[in-house]
């Protein structure tokens, strides 16, 4: 018997067992689970019941505003320092540029914690008839955001520094050279240059803001449910609806990686925008 | 006589301590061609740089049209660069890199209102002037058709096309050009230089081309500024710079040479290798001078015919001619001719009075301001070497605690004292041991004299060179230390009044 040659391709191996098991079934299993019922017959009352359920609905719609907003605030934010950072020539923005990252090394559920204390004490700061407590400790969704802001701004930062970095100065010396100002230099040149990294920075933001309900609980007192809180409620007695607002969210997923362009190859940034 | 278009007027340029251009003072005629050829690093970038406004002087002037523009931005002067890698954006097609700079545009349009008054506004170029003007463009660069193109599926050539569009499509007053052909190959690079010299023709605006290649100056240039270490070291026509270099640096940078020493022993006559020459240049009798003859100066004859003689130790095949080496006694000379000769061959050469190029040497010795140290050494350049301070006042002496008894019995303690001190050309000697001399730097020239080496080695923090003859050979970065003999120091005092106690 001839024993099987070890190949280049034979490496593919460990990541197709992956794949199978941990990719394939389990969004197999999930199509299965959505579409049909509690005796398993094949049915659509689970895909009814969602589209006709208003509370569901807006659920969706609060946790797409939750991350719009988040991820908007980040670009805000992660824009201009990654642009500064990028075109200074600082010697030292290495350290700056970690001041940034480091954060993410401390474990999460600690920042977020710690994140709610500060918002406790900030709520006990007096205030004529109590105010600004009573406004701080029922603004939940405002509170989610600045915590999710708070744990995603490094995914923003990073992607928008690399696409700045491989700016090529000498671009902007052209542009000045061809009489440009720093606005042409800015609308024309950093802009669509940086637009692979801010289509990363997007979707490494908004995708985890839709689903990452451990801020939304902590910070929002269990108040504001986004789709992942959804997902996690329903997966406790009824996986049928549970996988059909999984599915859901996929699509969703699929849908605005597809509109911001995510699946053209050579626009990718380290792979980071699918 | 074509007007100044530009002019730069003692220009400095220094990134902190490292001055990169030293005092440059210089104009370009409205219209012509002028290149900046030098090694790398003799600042010729740095001046485009500073024409450009991408880099601002320290000091000094740069007159555009008479009006002073040094601390102009980019954007503001009506110059355009053509980039050493072109700098072509990447995410605008061919059509759109070459009409950047047309949208950043406006123009004053005149208009007259219905009453018949004329009025100025300052408009943007219309859709319909951009497209003609690249088109323009495109055309004067063979690339017609090529709008639509994006920028990565351009071959190297053709990409360097659209650079020199982007540029010129603006009508610049002045092209600047920073090493463009640097990145294509031979063939391509004769081509794009002829074409570039048609594209000067056609348009008429002064171009200033920077390079590294001699060879590239001479073809292309109405006038050479040869640059060398942030100086100015020649400027004038291909053929005025070719013939008579000012110095060794640029006969040795501009085409082969054979330099040698020599001496002017009468009027007009030259005595090197041995023998006396007649010359065209005029030097006072006695005189130290370099002698430069071209290759292709040296004529072979039989031997016994011509004024030296000697042994041809190799032939190389050129293409065009033969470069023959011959030892005449010690001396090594390159010969180029279109005839051959055999190696080991004995052949006469001759060399007719236009051959024969004298200048005054820029090194007849080295002069270091020192101060001398507790232990009566000196310290200059980097290093502390020994010397005898004794020879600074006749007849005086050291006595047992190394204090100096003058002439008149007078006791001084020189620490600390001020000296000049002069090393003869022929009392330097260099070393791979870092610890054998006083000082050490790296060998930033080597000039091959006919019969020696002429070495300038550069201490690395206050950057004093050392210029000295050497017999060995040694490469260009050689890191070595510098060995002078004590008694070959001499010492002069600064301020004979700073005698102390």
């Amino acid at each position: 018997m001839k024993l099987p040659r070890f190949t280049r391709k034979s490496l593919c191996i460990p990541y197709a067992v992956f794949l199978v098991f941990f990719v394939i079934v389990p969004m197999l299993v999930i199509v299965f689970y959505a579409f049909t019922d509690q005796n398993n017959n094949i049915s659509f009352s689970n895909f009814i019941k969602f589209f006709s359920d208003p509370t569901k609905l807006s659920t969706i719609v609060y946790s797409l505003v939750i991350a719009l907003v988040t991820t908007v605030i980040c670009l805000l934010i992660a824009y201009p320092i990654a642009c500064i950072l990028a075109r200074s020539k600082l010697k030292k923005k290495f350290v700056i540029l970690m001041l940034f990252v480091v954060p993410m090394w401390i474990n999460f559920v600690l920042r977020i914690n710690a994140l709610r204390e500060i918002f406790n004490l900030l709520a006990s700061i007096p205030s004529e008839g109590d105010w600004w407590g009573s406004w701080l400790t029922g603004a939940n969704y405002f509170k989610t955001v600045v915590g999710m802001v708070y744990d995603f701004l490094p995914f923003m930062i990073l992607p928008l520094y690399t696409t700045m970095m491989k700016i090529d100065n000498s671009l902007y010396e052209a542009s000045a050279d061809l009489g440009g100002n720093a606005l042409t230099a800015f609308t024309r040149i950093t802009l669509p240059l940086s637009m692979p990294g801010i289509m990363s920075g997007v979707t490494m933001v908004f995708l985890p803001s839709m689903t990452n309900y451990v801020v939304s609980d902590m910070l929002g007192n269990a108040k504001v449910t986004i789709i992942g809180k959804f997902i996690s409620n329903y997966f406790g007695n009824d996986w049928h609806m549970g996988s059909m607002v999984a599915l859901v969210l996929l699509v969703i997923v699929f849908v605005s990686t597809w509109l911001s362009g995510g699946f053209k190859a050579e626009d990718n940034v380290r792979g980071t925008n699918l | 006589m074509a007007e100044k278009i530009i002019e730069l007027r003692n220009v400095t340029k220094a990134y902190g301590d490292n001055v990169v251009i030293e005092d440059m003072s210089f104009y370009v005629k409205k219209g012509e061609f002028i290149t900046f050829l030098g090694p790398s690093g003799c600042g010729k970038t740095t001046t485009l740089r500073m024409i450009a406004g991408f880099d601002l002087p320290t000091s000094g002037k740069i007159l555009l049209n008479g009006q002073d523009i040094s601390q102009f931005p980019p954007n503001k002067r009506p110059v355009n660069t053509v980039f050493q890698r072109y700098a072509l954006f990447p995410h605008l097609n061919v059509f759109e890199n070459i009409a950047f700079g047309l949208r950043c545009k406006k123009v004053v349009n005149t208009y007259e209102n219905d009453k018949g008054e004329r009025y100025t506004k300052k408009e943007k170029l219309t859709k319909k002037e951009i497209s003609e003007k690249v088109k323009k463009a495109l055309a004067l660069v063979d690339l017609e058709g090529f709008e639509k193109r994006s920028i990565s599926t351009l071959s190297g050539g053709q990409q360097q096309r659209v650079a020199i569009a982007r540029a010129v499509v603006n009508e610049p007053e002045i092209l600047l050009l920073d090493e463009p052909l640097g990145a294509l190959d031979l063939k391509m690079r004769k081509e794009m230089q002829l074409e570039l010299k048609e594209i000067h023709r056609r348009l008429g605006i002064t171009f200033i081309y920077v390079t590294h290649d001699q060879e590239e100056a001479l073809t292309m240039s109405d006038t050479i500024v040869v640059m060398a270490d942030g100086v100015v070291q020649q400027i004038g026509t291909p053929k005025g710079i070719y013939d008579e270099p000012a110095n060794t640096f640029v006969a040795d940078f501009i085409g082969e040479s054979n330099i040698m020493n020599g001496t002017v022993t009468g009027d007009k006559k030259v005595r090197f290798c041995g023998k006396t020459f007649s010359c065209l240049d005029e030097f006072e009798v006695n005189e130290l001078v370099d002698v430069v003859v071209r290759p292709e100066d040296l004529k072979m004859c039989p031997p016994g015919e011509g004024a030296l003689k000697g042994e041809v130790l190799s032939v190389v095949f050129k293409g065009i001619h033969y470069e023959i080496t011959v030892k005449v006694g010690k001396y090594e000379l390159i010969v180029q001719s279109t005839e051959s000769r055999n190696v080991g061959e004995q052949i006469g050469l001759n060399i007719a009075p236009d051959g024969i190029h004298l200048m005054k040497p820029k090194y007849t010795s080295n002069i270091f301001d020192g101060v001398i140290t507790k232990r009566n050494t000196v310290e200059f350049a980097d290093g502390e070497f020994e010397c005898d301070v004794t020879k600074l006042y006749p007849g005086s002496h050291l006595d047992e605690e190394d204090y100096l008894i003058t002439a008149e019995g007078e006791k001084l303690d020189l620490t600390g004292t001020e000296v000049t001190v002069e090393v003869g050309l022929n009392d330097i000697t260099i070393s791979d041991d870092e610890e054998a001399g006083g000082t050490t730097g790296h060998i930033i020239s080597i000039i091959y004299k006919g019969d020696h080496y002429r070495l300038i080695v550069r201490t690395e923090e206050s950057e004093e060179d050392f210029v000295f003859s050497t017999d060995d050979l040694w490469n260009e970065n050689d890191y070595v230390s510098v060995i002078i003999p004590k008694e070959k120091i001499k010492l002069t005092l600064k301020h004979t009044e700073e005698k102390k106690r």
